[in-house]
């Protein structure tokens, strides 16, 4: 027969269990400096300008772990003047890259859309590249509801 | 073998440029979660996306976590010649799923 006490002991160690995943260390999230680390990465030290980017997510997501993103780039994808790729990075996720998407004149228009996990609030930033070797960057803010990458925790 | 789900329209003008969607099931298990005994999940993604336009690689994707489980891919050609369009999708262990269509060029 349970006794009080047994119980108890185990209730404690029942919640003692299912609360071991939140005291474990998640992996810190990436911050404003690990995204310009891994554009240093990514970029060496060539500069950004800021503008021909149109990134664009909605400004509130209740669900983190499927957030519709789209980033287009003004550019008339001809041979002689297209964009050559299309970096993105997230600010507070637990890695700061996204995807990169490669393109070229066979596209015709530098327009993609995908769906993405965010952590948190935050701002995702997208760098194009053009085949002359210029850099453009455009950003986009969101508020998270429910962050990806926790629905293990709960 | 994940499933895939293209649209992509049969048939173009020549210059048109046409709209191009993608969407594959996969978990996309990001690495980053536990199970309800605390343990990791191991990570298990697709890293990779090409489409080749008559062979020609029209558009390339490198994923990471950070994209949704089912990854939904939209871009764009120029259509110029009738031909195939390959989809090809690697996962982490290199195994690849692969989808064709024809799409048939005519004024």
């Amino acid at each position: 027969m349970s006794t009080r006490r047994d119980w108890l002991a185990g209730a404690a160690a029942i919640t003692g269990y299912s609360l071991l995943p939140m005291l474990l260390p998640m992996p810190l999230s990436a911050t404003p400096a690990d995204v310009q680390k891994a554009m240093r990465e990514a970029f060496g030290d060539s500069p950004i300008s800021t503008g021909r980017v149109a990134l664009t997510l909605p400004a509130l997501a209740e669900n983190g772990n499927s957030v519709r993103l789209s980033v287009a780039v003004d550019s008339p994808m001809t041979e002689e003047d297209h964009v050559e790729f299309v970096q993105l990075f997230a600010e507070a996720n637990p890695l700061p890259d996204i995807a990169r998407f490669e393109l070229n004149a066979l596209g015709g228009r530098a327009e993609i859309e995908t769906r993405i996990r965010l952590a948190a609030e935050q701002r995702v930033v997208a760098v194009a590249g053009m085949n002359d070797g210029s850099l453009w960057s455009g950003s986009a803010s969101i508020v998270v509801t429910i962050a990806a990458c926790l629905e293990g925790l709960i | 073998m994940p499933k895939a789900r293209i649209s992509a329209p049969p048939t173009a003008k020549p210059g048109e440029i046409i709209s191009i969607r993608t969407l594959i099931s996969h978990p996309m298990e990001s690495g980053f979660r536990r199970d309800s005994s605390g343990a990791q999940i191991p990570r298990n993604i697709l890293t990779e996306f090409v489409c080749l336009y008559n062979g020609r690689q029209a558009f390339r994707a490198e994923l990471h976590p950070a994209i949704a489980a089912n990854p939904f891919l939209a871009f764009h050609l120029r259509a110029d010649v009738s031909g195939t369009l390959e989809f090809r999708w690697t996962d982490q262990r290199g195994e690849v799923t692969t989808e064709t269509r024809d799409l048939v060029v005519e004024p």
